[in-house]
C-alpha cells in the first residue's frame, strides 16, 4: 500500500517587487520532505512564522497569490496535480484549520460545513458530526463570532469529518484551549488515524506534538532539519540533530532549559547550516560547506554535517 | 434591555446628532454668508440703478435684503422661523423657499438618483471584476480607467461630453431640462430623460471611480481572507465562493460607500448643473450664494445636509440588516 501522503524536496517561496520594480523571491521552505502512512500521525513542529501554515495549505494547492511551490508531492502514489488536488479537497483531503477567522463571519455554522447543500442527508450528516465532538444542533444556527474558543475548535475539526477523509491536514489545533481541552482534541485527531487517516499536525508545541504523532519532522529557518520517530524524544541521546537536542532540553520535564539567540529568517543564510549561529558544536566545516543535504541517520534524517551520536549528550 | 428599547435608543442618539448638525450646518452658512464681501444690492440691482434711486427706495431695498437688521438677531429669526417649519421667502425667486427648493428638488433628484444608482451598481460591478481578475487585463483596464477619471475634473469631463455628443454628434439637447419654448404640460418623460442623460453620465462617470477602487480593495481582500482559503479547502469551486462569501462581506463595506457618495453626488451636482444650465438644486444654490439670497441659501444646505444625513442613517441601518454582529449583538444586549 503506497503512503497516504509524500512529499519530496517541496519548496515554497513568495515573489516580491520592491518599490515596484524589482523581482525579489522570498523563500520560506526549503527542500522539505516528509511520508504520510495510513493511520498515522505526523506532525511538523517548528516555530512561529516558520511557514507551518504554508505547508498545509501548499499541499491543498492554497497558496497565496504570490506563493510559488516546487519539489513534488505524491497523494496515495499518484502525483497530486493542482487539478487533482481541486477534485480532492474536501473529500478525501481536509483542512482543519488555525483558527475561527477561516469561518466566513456573515454565514451561519451550518451552511459553512453543509458547503452550501440543503438536502436531508447533508443536515444530517452535518448534525451527526457535530454530535461527535459534542456540539449540539443549535449550533449550527450561531455566527462564529459567537462560539467561544472551545466551541470554535471542535466545529473546525467537525467540519473535516463530514465526508470520510483519507488525509487530515491540521494547523495548530490547540492554541487558546486549556490543557484539558487540548487533550480532548489531540485525542479527537489520534482517533481519526486509528479509524485509518492519515493525519499531518502542524504545531509549534513539540510537547503536545509528541502525545499523539508517530513522527515528528523539526523545521528550522524553513528547511528539514530532522525526522525522527516519537519515540526517539523518550531521551535525549535518541536525537539526532543539536537544534533538536536543544528543543527536549527546552521542554518542561526537562530542566526548561531555553535556546538562546533566535533563528535566522529563512533564506537568509545562503552558504553553510542555518543553525550555525547557535549551534554549540559548530565547526568552520559548517560555515563554509555550500548546502547540507538532509541525510538518514539511524532510522530517520538528519540535516548535519556532525549529527550527534547516541552517546554524547 | 430589550430589543425595541435598544433600537430606540439608537434612533434618538442619530435624531440628536442630526439636530445638531443641521444646527451646526446653517449657523455655518449664515456666518459665511454674513462675511461676504458681496453687496445684495450691488449684485442683484446694479450699480447704475442704486445711483438713479433715491434714499427712501434704497432704504426699502436695503429691508428686503435685510441688511438693516443685526446678522444675529437676523439669524435668531431665521432659526425659530425654521424651527416651526417656516423657511421664509426666497429673494430671488419670491416664492416660498420650501416651494423652491421643491421644484428644484425634483428635476435635481432624478439626476442624482439616476448617477447615484448607476455609479453604485457599475462601479460595484467592476470593482468586483477587477478584484476578481487582479492584475490580468480586466484589472488593469478597470484601474486605469478610475485613476484617468479620479484625476480629471467633472466640469471638465461635463464640458467633453457636451462637445462630443451635443455639439459634434447633435446626438442631445446642449443644456436645461426641458426643451426652450415648450409649455411645461406637453414636456414628455423622453424630454425630461434626454435632458437628464448628460448631467447624469458626468456625475456617474466620476462616481464610478471612487465606488470601482475601494469595491476592488475589499474584493481582494475577501479573495484572499481566511474564510475564502478554508471554503477552497472545502471544496467550494471559486464562483461559488464568490457568490456565497464574497458578495455579502463586500455588500458590506459597499452599503457604506454607496450611502456616504451621496455627499459627492450632492456636491457633484452643483458643478455639473452650473455646465449644463440644469435648473436642479445645484445650481439654485449657486444662484442663492452669488445672488445673497440667504433664505434660499440657508434652506438649500439644511435639506441637502438632511439628505446626506438620512443617507448615512440609511447605511447604518441596513449595515445593521447585514452584520449579523450588529443584529444579534443588538437583540441580545
Ligand atoms: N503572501 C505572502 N507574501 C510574503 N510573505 C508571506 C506571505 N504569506 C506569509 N508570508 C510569510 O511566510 C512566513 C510563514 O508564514 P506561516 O506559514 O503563516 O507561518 P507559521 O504558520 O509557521 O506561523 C511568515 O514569515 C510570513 O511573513
Ligand atoms: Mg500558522
Amino acid at each position: 500500500m503506497p503512503p497516504i501522503l509524500e512529499i519530496r524536496d517541496l519548496s515554497i517561496h513568495f515573489v516580491q517587487y520592491e518599490r515596484g520594480f524589482r523581482r525579489r523571491r522570498l523563500p520560506v521552505i526549503r527542500d522539505l520532505s516528509l511520508t504520510i502512512q495510513p493511520g498515522q500521525v505526523v506532525a511538523v513542529v517548528g516555530a512561529s512564522g516558520s511557514g507551518k501554515s504554508l505547508l498545509a495549505h501548499g499541499i491543498l494547492d492554497l497558496l497565496p497569490y504570490n506563493g510559488q511551490m516546487e519539489g513534488s508531492i505524491l497523494y496515495q502514489g499518484e502525483p497530486l496535480s493542482p487539478r487533482r488536488a481541486e477534485q480532492l479537497r474536501g473529500d478525501e483531503i481536509v483542512l482543519i484549520p488555525q483558527g475561527v477567522t477561516y469561518l466566513d463571519p456573515l454565514m451561519k455554522v451550518g451552511d459553512q460545513i453543509r458547503r452550501g447543500r440543503k438536502d436531508p442527508d447533508s443536515r444530517a450528516r452535518c448534525t451527526a458530526a457535530l454530535q461527535r465532538y459534542g456540539v449540539g444542533p443549535e449550533v449550527e444556527a450561531l455566527y462564529p463570532f459567537e462560539l467561544s474558543g472551545g466551541m470554535a475548535r471542535r466545529v473546525l475539526i467537525a467540519s473535516a469529518v463530514v465526508d470520510r477523509p483519507k488525509l487530515i491536514i491540521t494547523d495548530e489545533p490547540t492554541p487558546g484551549l486549556d490543557a484539558k481541552a487540548a487533550g480532548r482534541i489531540l485525542g479527537h485527531l489520534r482517533e481519526l488515524a486509528e479509524e485509518g487517516a492519515g493525519v499531518l499536525l502542524v504545531t509549534h508545541d513539540l510537547e503536545l506534538a509528541l502525545t499523539i504523532a508517530h513522527r515528528v519532522t523539526v523545521f528550522y529557518a524553513g528547511e528539514t532539519i530532522e525526522e525522527a520517530a516519537a519515540q526517539d524524544f523518550s531521551s535525549s541521546a535518541g536525537l539526532r540533530h543539536p537544534f533538536t537536542r536543544a528543543l527536549w532540553r527546552a521542554m518542561p520535564q526537562h530542566g526548561f532549559h531555553p535556546l538562546s539567540g533566535a533563528q535566522p529568517y529563512p533564506g537568509t543564510v545562503d552558504t553553510g547550516c542555518p543553525f550555525a549561529g547557535q549551534c554549540s558544536r559548530c565547526r568552520p566545516d559548517c560555515v563554509q560547506t555550500q548546502r547540507i543535504p538532509l541525510r538518514p541517520w539511524r532510522g530517520g534524517a538528519v540535516r548535519c554535517l556532525f549529527p550527534e551520536e547516541e552517546a554524547s549528550s | 434591555m430589550g430589543r425595541l428599547g435598544h433600537r430606540l435608543r439608537f434612533a434618538g442618539k442619530k435624531l440628536l446628532r442630526m439636530v445638531l448638525l443641521l444646527f451646526g450646518v446653517s449657523a455655518v452658512t449664515f456666518a459665511l454668508m454674513a462675511a461676504s464681501p458681496l453687496d445684495p444690492l450691488q449684485t442683484n440691482v446694479g450699480q447704475a440703478a442704486l445711483g438713479s434711486m433715491s434714499p427712501e427706495q434704497i432704504a426699502q431695498l436695503e429691508a428686503y435684503w435685510g441688511m438693516d437688521v443685526p446678522p444675529l438677531e437676523r439669524y435668531l429669526s431665521w432659526l425659530i422661523g425654521a424651527l416651526h417649519g417656516d423657511f421664509g421667502t426666497s429673494l430671488l425667486y419670491r416664492q416660498p423657499v420650501l416651494t423652491v427648493i421643491g421644484q428644484r428638488l425634483r428635476s435635481s433628484l432624478w439626476l442624482m438618483l439616476t448617477a447615484w444608482i448607476l455609479s453604485g451598481v457599475l462601479g460595484l460591478a467592476l470593482g468586483i471584476t477587477a478584484g476578481a481578475c487582479r492584475d490580468r487585463w480586466p484589472d488593469k483596464l478597470i484601474r486605469g480607467y478610475c485613476f484617468t477619471i479620479s484625476s480629471t475634473p467633472a466640469f471638465w469631463l461635463a464640458l467633453l461630453l457636451l462637445m462630443i455628443f451635443s455639439v459634434w454628434l447633435g446626438w442631445l439637447p446642449i443644456g436645461l431640462s426641458i426643451p426652450i419654448g415648450m409649455d411645461a404640460a406637453s414636456v414628455t418623460l423622453l424630454d425630461r430623460l434626454r435632458h437628464a442623460i448628460l448631467p447624469a453620465l458626468t456625475l456617474s462617470i466620476t462616481g464610478v471611480a471612487n465606488i470601482a477602487l475601494h469595491t476592488r480593495e475589499k474584493t481582494i481582500d475577501v479573495m484572499e481572507s481566511d474564510y475564502a482559503l478554508f471554503a477552497r479547502a472545502r471544496g467550494e469551486r471559486p464562483l461559488a465562493i464568490a457568490v456565497r462569501h464574497g458578495l455579502w462581506n463586500v455588500a458590506l463595506p459597499a452599503i457604506t460607500l454607496q450611502f456616504a457618495s451621496i455627499s459627492e453626488i450632492v456636491g457633484g451636482s452643483v458643478l455639473v448643473e452650473q455646465v449644463f444650465s440644469y435648473p436642479g438644486l445645484g445650481q439654485a444654490a449657486v444662484t442663492a450664494g452669488l445672488g445673497s439670497d440667504l433664505p434660499l441659501l440657508l434652506g438649500i444646505t439644511v435639506v441637502t445636509a438632511a439628505l446626506v444625513f438620512a443617507g448615512n442613517l440609511a447605511a447604518d441601518l441596513l449595515y445593521g440588516a447585514v452584520d449579523p454582529k450588529i443584529r444579534r449583538g443588538a437583540a441580545r444586549s
